[in-house]
């Protein structure tokens, strides 16, 4: 219920910044007190678009449930179709084909690179940066070219099916990936040249929004946010899946928990995941693509979870099978949503306008808090 | 040689010698009317054009290309599409001082134009205190600004006012000091004073340092004062939605828009007779041909591309930084741009007093 107050109290301002608003990426709504310029709370109000895909999985089968995931972090759609993927495949007991395997992460590591490169072109609008936007997009357009020319799709890609890929890649896959990565190391220094050095940027970013490490802990966060203070939780180097393990990169931890730190961290996964793509793509195996699956899927009846570390933090799907063709209940664990539960702590006391970079530099994407 | 001085001289000898005087006023007020108008309409014009064009140069598109070649109707168009655009007033607003606040930002505007010289010999009020007037007036339009915020009647409009007005008032004073360090150079306040002290050589390029570090705290002022980005906290589209103009719409929104692109060139013009020599053309000590050669391009070409030129830096600006939150601009000011100007402006003193300047 929103109530027609102006001020509180104490003559506290009241702001309902957003559902409609050009700081929350979506239709995220947050309802800001204000002492002057300064926030005294910050609740977000969720539901605005609420899509009850958990409900909605129940009555899909194993191969339908898996696109729909596609629709909640849009900018991780092929690590949310992964992690459903290996959840099915774990209670199958599918082995996937090699070639299918380098293919998946491949692609991962591609989402994961393309979010943060949509990242740090909205992050920049959000602090009031309009250059970094376009500058972002021309290397991310190639990702999704990229997606478009093997998948289908340049947004909700759909790609990944209990047992490996739905389609091989397409021939020019390599190349075109090569290619991506020799425009993204010849860009990325103009990158940090246009905001990473600016003294605007440092100083609007540094000391604001700081997590501490038991608060990230304490609220659940996950992924570069938790990293940046400090925790150690990429689920690829806790629980590696697929071929993680013998890949060589580093989790990248800071200490400081404030923007300046989640802004590195991100900056710099940029470059393991690139790094990871570099050791992969020279060498994929040949092979099938896709395991050899019976028509219509069909999980033991028991309990099934599995993790992925998606762009903005850990991923998690746990499905509940009676033995059926449906699951008889899916729930999903988002990041996004953990992580903008943190948003209050950190903001009390700060200005509205650090309100705005926290949210940018939390990478907040509204479907996926809001299923 | 091409002159206007010449051109407006023989209309003001036509003029005296047809009509009576009373009517020479009459017809010459309406021709600075016509020509104030006229040249507004034309700044907004071309000068969002060039914001649009420059911003898409930076971002690697190409901007407006489809109305007219390459575009330069596109704000002709834009212009006509708000003209029929219905002005909303909300139902909360107070409806006479919503509707009065685009007016006054528009005069302030408009009346800052008065002693600017545009070229040799052109300029439509000489004043012998036009320095003053110009900051002066300029102060007005933040009350444009507060009032608008205030009577729009919505929360985000009354947090950019007051942002606005918080910044206006402190930019001022360093703007004011520099300002001064010239005065105090030239002992005259007259505009053209000002612009006829710099014949041999313009503030700028005479090697004074303290007049460097002036030029530099008067343009990081005036990027402020007429609320552009990284100073753009008033509007701040990221975190008030518009600001003190969200609420306006049609052409109450278009004239903020169109004062604001006023008050950046107006900003650039006082800062090109301040320090860049006004309509001045640009000398190089004895090389007589070079400087003859110069002199052969028309004083209003040189005013308005130094000019420009500066506009143009003020635009790289917006489309490459960040913008700055409330409390780190009023920092900037209070605790290094005040301080700085005012040693500066001392240093300018002893220069004066002691003679050091030439």
């Amino acid at each position: 219920m929103i109530e027609e107050i102006g001020t509180t109290e104490q003559g506290e301002l009241i702001i309902n910044m957003g559902p409609q608003h050009p700081a929350t990426h979506g239709v995220l709504h947050l309802r800001v007190t204000l002492n002057g310029e300064t926030i005294v709370k910050v609740e977000p109000h969720l539901g605005y678009i609420h899509r009850s895909i958990e409900k909605m999985c129940e009555s899909l089968n194993y191969r339908q449930f898996i696109y729909s995931t596609s629709r909640m972090d849009y900018l991780s759609a092929h690590i949310n179709n992964h992690a459903c993927a290996m959840c099915v495949e774990k209670g199958l007991q599918i082995e996937i084909p090699p070639r299918a395997q380098y293919i998946r992460i491949i692609m991962d590591e591609l989402t994961r690179v393309a979010s943060h490169l949509l990242w740090w072109g909205a992050l920049g609008m959000d602090i009031g940066a309009f250059t970094p936007f376009f500058h972002a997009f021309r290397e991310r357009e190639m990702i999704t070219d990229i997606m478009e020319e093997s998948c289908g799709a340049r947004l909700t890609m759909n790609y990944m099916v209990p047992g490996g890929v739905m389609v091989d890649v397409h021939a020019n896959f390599q190349k075109r990936v090569i290619d991506f990565i020799a425009q993204y190391k010849s860009k990325i220094q103009e990158y940090h040249e246009l905001v990473t050095g600016n003294t605007i940027f440092i100083n609007r970013m540094k000391g604001v929004g700081v997590l501490s490490k038991e608060d990230a802990i304490s609220y659940g966060c996950s992924g570069p946010v938790a990293r940046a203070s400090g925790l150690s939780c990429d689920v690829r180097k806790i629980f590696p899946y697929e071929i993680y393990q013998e890949l060589k990169f580093d989790e990248i931890l800071e200490t400081a928990g404030d923007s300046l730190a989640r802004y590195h961290v991100r900056m710099k996964e940029m470059d393991q995941s690139i790094k990871i793509i570099e050791q992969l793509i020279h060498n994929i195996p040949e092979g099938d693509f896709q395991a050899k699956t019976k028509a219509v899927l069909k999980l033991p009846k028991g309990e099934f979870y599995s993790r992925a570390e998606t762009a903005r933090g850990e991923f998690g799907v746990y499905i509940v099978s009676e033995g059926g063709m449906t699951p008889y209940r899916i729930k999903f664990r988002s990041p996004g949503f953990s992580n903008l539960s943190a948003l209050d702590h950190m903001a009390r006391g700060s200005k509205i306008g650090d309100l705005i970079a926290m949210m940018g530099t939390l990478d907040l994407v509204i479907p996926d808090i809001d299923r | 040689m091409f002159s206007l001085e010449k051109i407006l001289n023989a209309a003001n000898e036509w003029l005296n010698n047809t009509f009576s005087p009373t009517m020479v006023i009459g017809v010459q007020f309406a021709a600075v009317v016509l020509f104030a108008i006229t040249l507004f309409a034309l700044l907004g014009l071309s000068l969002v054009l060039m914001e649009r064009k420059v911003a898409a140069y930076m971002q690697l598109r190409l901007g407006p290309n489809r109305v007219g070649p390459k575009g330069m109707f596109q704000t002709v168009a834009d212009t006509v599409k708000l003209v029929f655009k219905e002005s909303l007033t909300p139902d909360n607003a107070d409806k006479f001082l919503f509707n009065l606040a685009p007016f006054i930002v528009m005069i302030a505007a408009m009346l800052i134009l008065a002693p600017i010289a545009f070229a040799k010999g052109i300029q439509i009020w000489d004043i012998n205190i036009g320095v003053l007037y110009i900051t002066s007036v300029s102060s007005i339009a933040v009350i444009g600004v507060l009032m608008a915020g205030w009577a729009s009647g919505n929360k985000y409009s009354l947090l950019g006012a007051m942002r606005s007005g918080a910044q206006i008032v402190s930019y001022e004073l360093s703007a004011g000091l520099s300002i001064i360090s010239i005065v105090i150079l030239t002992g005259s306040l007259s505009v053209q004073d000002i612009i006829n002290s710099q014949q041999n050589g313009w503030w700028i390029f005479k090697g004074h340092i303290p007049i460097i570090i002036s030029f530099v705290i008067f343009f990081i002022a005036i990027t402020a004062e007429t609320n552009r980005a990284p100073f753009d906290l008033a509007e701040a589209e990221s975190e008030l939605t518009a600001g003190f103009h969200t609420e306006y719409s049609g052409m109450k929104f278009a004239l903020f828009f169109l004062a604001e692109y006023i008050n950046i060139f107006i900003g650039c013009a006082l800062a090109v007779t301040l320090f860049f020599g006004g309509w001045m053309p640009f000398h190089i000590g004895t090389w007589s041909t070079f400087n003859h050669i110069m002199d052969y391009i028309p004083s209003s070409i040189w005013f308005f591309g130094k000019t420009i030129f500066l506009i143009f830096g003020m635009m790289w600006f917006r489309w490459t930084f960040p913008r700055l939150r409330i409390d780190q601009l009023l920092n900037l000011e209070w605790k290094y741009l005040l301080p700085i100007s005012m040693v500066n402006l001392l240093l300018v003193t002893l220069m004066a007093i002691l003679g050091w300047h030439f």
